[in-house]
């Protein structure tokens, strides 16, 4: 036993390392993310409402905003994301080939270090819809990157050399990087790219320290992999049960069955838990994958230590349009009911904002976030219904049927939202959401699969909802009661994420290419500058030398360049409608710059 | 007599100079059908083409190159052949590129990697998704490189003829 206190004696000595280690981790992301001046992370903060208390940048003087400086990204794809600032450093990275710039802030953004990682172009067709990334982050005094081919890095972040770097998955089998990875705590998350390649896809927690992979849940398959506890984990309430995924696959088809996790987790510390949603389950094809396809189209809450989830919700049971359940999950803590409660809430791709109890997983609303949604009459909230917590699914706008065409289905497969993501405001209560209005029709067929080639079975064709030709809508939400409080329109999606301020001016882009500022209460626009190219980034801000900058990237491409270039037609408009509507390509084109606003 | 011998001459003439434009601007040369094999069509060179009726009624191939097109190709290339922010418009390719040059793109992928862009397309050799209709999707792009046929779903279209079904049953596989 002298062995045994020894070892204890060590042991102690390691737990001190390691918690000094830890804590340091963790309160050097922390203590950046707490300073108001700074935007550390993705989304400013880990319940990702991008909410920056800075405000003197407010509704006033928003008018008089001027640009500050400029900076030209070299790379042309499209440029999705927002800059980090951490101090006097901005750091920020372009599409593929995923360059990471460290700009100097005392010098107009004069570069301190640049970052090009070796990657084989062979990975950019394997991108579904262009070759984005959605941002760096920053903990432990490293810049995290996640690269086209799946690589996460580590960066020291006052050098830009390399820390250690590890291979999250495999891009000949079609899977792909294309998110910002996301640092909690001690652990840096990380998920893939792929649905339409039939990529089995997961979550994956690397330490900070050293990228050893703690733990990795997949979105579908027997309970070992995708971490379910069968009696602890819950669906409204109830335990999932033995193998709950395996039961909603056909044979082996859960391998192949997408559910991919490009979006934007959450985090609640005092919970540990972190929340995101699971994509579409590949094909495209409805009736090549009998059953509820579980868990694609999920909103997850894992434990953030042990990857095991809480709960889980699935929204889409046996997807049949494509609606990818990856939208970011917006932590939230406001009085439903007379009760104050710590909620989540997420805009789903199916044209639902979903808020949930974060605690329980308890649902509480579910409601067309666009009037145009017709695929569902309403999700059944009668708990004691066999039905409870499904969409009931319009049977006219089923695609269960194959080689039929199903016409006038709204959202399109672009939901209506879809990555880019929304922000919340306390002081309003209101949610700032960036819309598609968008519907299509939708053929399906039989495909079969090969590892590395897309594995999708389905023909569309979009074009802009009933009753007008605007593609896209800025919406603020009440997620208490699932209502709008006001909707402006624009011409093409909003393709850009939001940003809410203590100034009381909520701003976002458009992929024309405006910078807009409108009043957080009403709509109403107060600013608006024509930036070089389409904005498919977030808008952010943060504070140097004394003074508010507001910055964005602009670059257009995303599905939104692919989908809007040449301009929708209707289909259904009849002989004599010619071309019909706007065409991205008579407004802009591609080119990768950040813009710097600031007041004169 | 003469005068209208002579019209007619200049009209012919002016009317080759015109075909002569359209061939130009196909890279397989004058899409004309002039063969019918159990319900697909081929020009004179044996290049598949396509067949638009006065009513605007497709063949088959045409018909299923959309469908084809729209699932394999719009993701990068644009919503019918136009192209977009990631990759070129077909429509204009095929102006230049002959059928064989295109299955060879098809088949083989395409590489431009350089210090203005990055543009990859990739093999789809053995995607037979991709390749068990290759012919649909090079019939189709044609038609609308053309000009025979406008954007979106072609509105009428002729029955799958037995050919393509069994085709199709073969490549594809159960």
């Amino acid at each position: 036993m002298r062995c045994f206190s020894l070892t204890v004696g060590i042991c102690m000595g390691l737990v001190a390392t390691l918690t000094a280690a830890s804590v340091y981790a963790d309160s050097d992301e922390e203590k950046a993310a707490a300073n108001p001046a700074n935007w550390a992370m993705p989304r400013l903060n880990n319940s990702l409402t991008a909410y920056s208390t800075l405000k003197q940048i407010n509704t006033g003087n928003v008018g008089k905003l001027q640009v500050a400086w400029t900076f030209s990204t070299g790379v042309l794809r499209g440029h999705e994301g927002a800059p980090l600032v951490i101090g006097d450093v901005m750091y920020l990275v372009t599409p593929f080939p995923n360059i990471v710039y460290a700009l100097d802030l005392n010098h107009d953004g004069k570069i301190i270090w640049k970052y090009e990682p070796k990657q084989d172009p062979n990975v950019i067709p394997v991108m579904c819809c262009d070759t984005v990334n959605r941002g760096l982050s920053f903990g432990d005094g490293k810049i995290f990157l996640h690269q086209a081919d799946t690589t996460l890095v580590a960066l020291d972040a006052k050098t830009g050399k390399v820390v250690w770097s590890v291979k999250d998955g495999d891009p000949t089998k079609g899977e792909t990087g294309t998110s910002a990875p996301f640092v909690y705590k001690d652990k840096v998350l990380v998920g893939d790219s792929g649905g339409e390649f039939g990529v089995q896809c997961h979550m994956t927690a690397y330490d900070i320290k050293d990228g050893k992979r703690v733990w990795r849940g997949y979105s579908e398959g027997p309970d070992d992999q995708t971490l379910i506890d069968p009696e602890k984990t819950t669906s409204l309430g109830k335990p999932v049960g033995k193998d709950s995924s395996l039961k909603t696959w056909q044979g082996d088809q859960w391998k192949i069955g997408g559910g991919c996790t490009w979006g934007w987790p959450s985090y609640d510390p005092q919970l540990n838990l972190i929340y995101w949603g699971s994509g579409n389950p590949s094909t495209w094809n409805p009736s090549q994958r009998p059953g509820d396809n579980k868990w694609s189209m999920t909103i997850w809450a894992r434990d953030l230590d042990t990857g095991v989830p809480k709960w889980v919700y699935q929204m889409t049971p046996h997807d049949q349009w494509d609606y990818d359940g990856v939208n970011e999950m917006i932590l939230t803590d406001q009085r439903i009911n007379g009760r104050e409660r710590k909620l989540v809430s997420h805009f789903d791709r199916n044209g639902l904002g979903y808020t949930l109890d974060r605690v329980t997983g308890e649902l509480l609303v579910a409601q067309k976030y666009d009037p145009a949604v017709n695929w569902t009459s309403g999700v059944d909230m009668n708990k004691n219904s066999a039905n409870y917590g499904r969409p009931t699914v319009v049977e006219r706008y089923s695609t269960e049927t194959p080689d039929v065409n199903h016409t006038g289905i709204c959202p399109a497969a672009l939901g209506t939202k879809d990555e880019q993501p929304a922000a919340y405001s306390p002081e309003t209560q209101l949610f700032y959401v960036p819309t598609n209005h968008v519907c299509m029709d939708y053929e399906p067929f039989k495909v079969s699969y090969t590892a590395g080639q897309p594995y999708v079975g389905a023909t569309l064709s979009m074009y802009p909802a009933p009753g007008g030709n605007n593609m896209g809508n800025f919406i603020a939400w009440d997620g208490k009661t699932g209502k709008i409080v006001w909707s402006d329109p624009e011409l093409f999606s909003v393709w850009s994420g939001a940003l809410a301020t203590a100034g009381g001016v909520v701003f976002y882009g458009t992929l024309e290419g405006y910078l807009k500022a409108v009043d957080a209460k009403t709509g109403k626009l107060l600013y608006k500058f024509k930036t070089p190219s389409g904005i498919i980034g977030n808008v952010m801000t943060y504070e140097h030398g004394g003074k508010q900058y507001v910055a964005v990237l602009s670059g257009v491409g995303g599905w939104a360049g692919i989908g809007l270039a040449a301009g929708l037609t209707d289909p259904h408009a009849g002989l004599g409608a010619v071309g019909g509507y706007a065409a991205l390509s008579n407004y802009t084109a591609l080119g990768g710059q950040l813009t710097v606003f600031t007041l004169p | 007599m003469k005068l209208r011998a002579g019209a007619a001459g200049v009209c012919a003439l002016t009317l080759t100079a015109l075909w002569t434009g359209v061939v130009m601007a196909d890279g397989s040369g004058d899409p004309a059908a002039v063969k019918n094999q159990d319900g697909k069509y081929y020009d004179k060179q044996g290049n598949p083409t396509y067949s638009i009726k006065a009513d605007g009624t497709v063949d088959w191939y045409t018909y299923s190159g959309f469908i084809r097109y729209s699932s394999e190709c719009l993701r990068c290339h644009g919503p019918d052949g136009l192209g977009s922010s990631y990759a070129p418009a077909l429509v204009d390719s095929l102006k230049t590129l002959s059928y064989s040059d295109f299955l060879g793109v098809v088949a083989g992928g395409k590489k431009a990697v350089n210090t203005a862009q990055d543009l990859v397309m990739p093999s789809f050799g053995t995607d037979k998704n991709v390749m068990c209709v290759a012919d649909d999707i090079y019939v189709y792009l044609r038609a609308r490189s053309n000009g025979a046929i406008g954007r979106g779903r072609p509105d009428k279209h002729e029955a799958i003829p037995a050919a393509a079904k069994k085709w199709q049953d073969t490549c594809f596989g159960p």
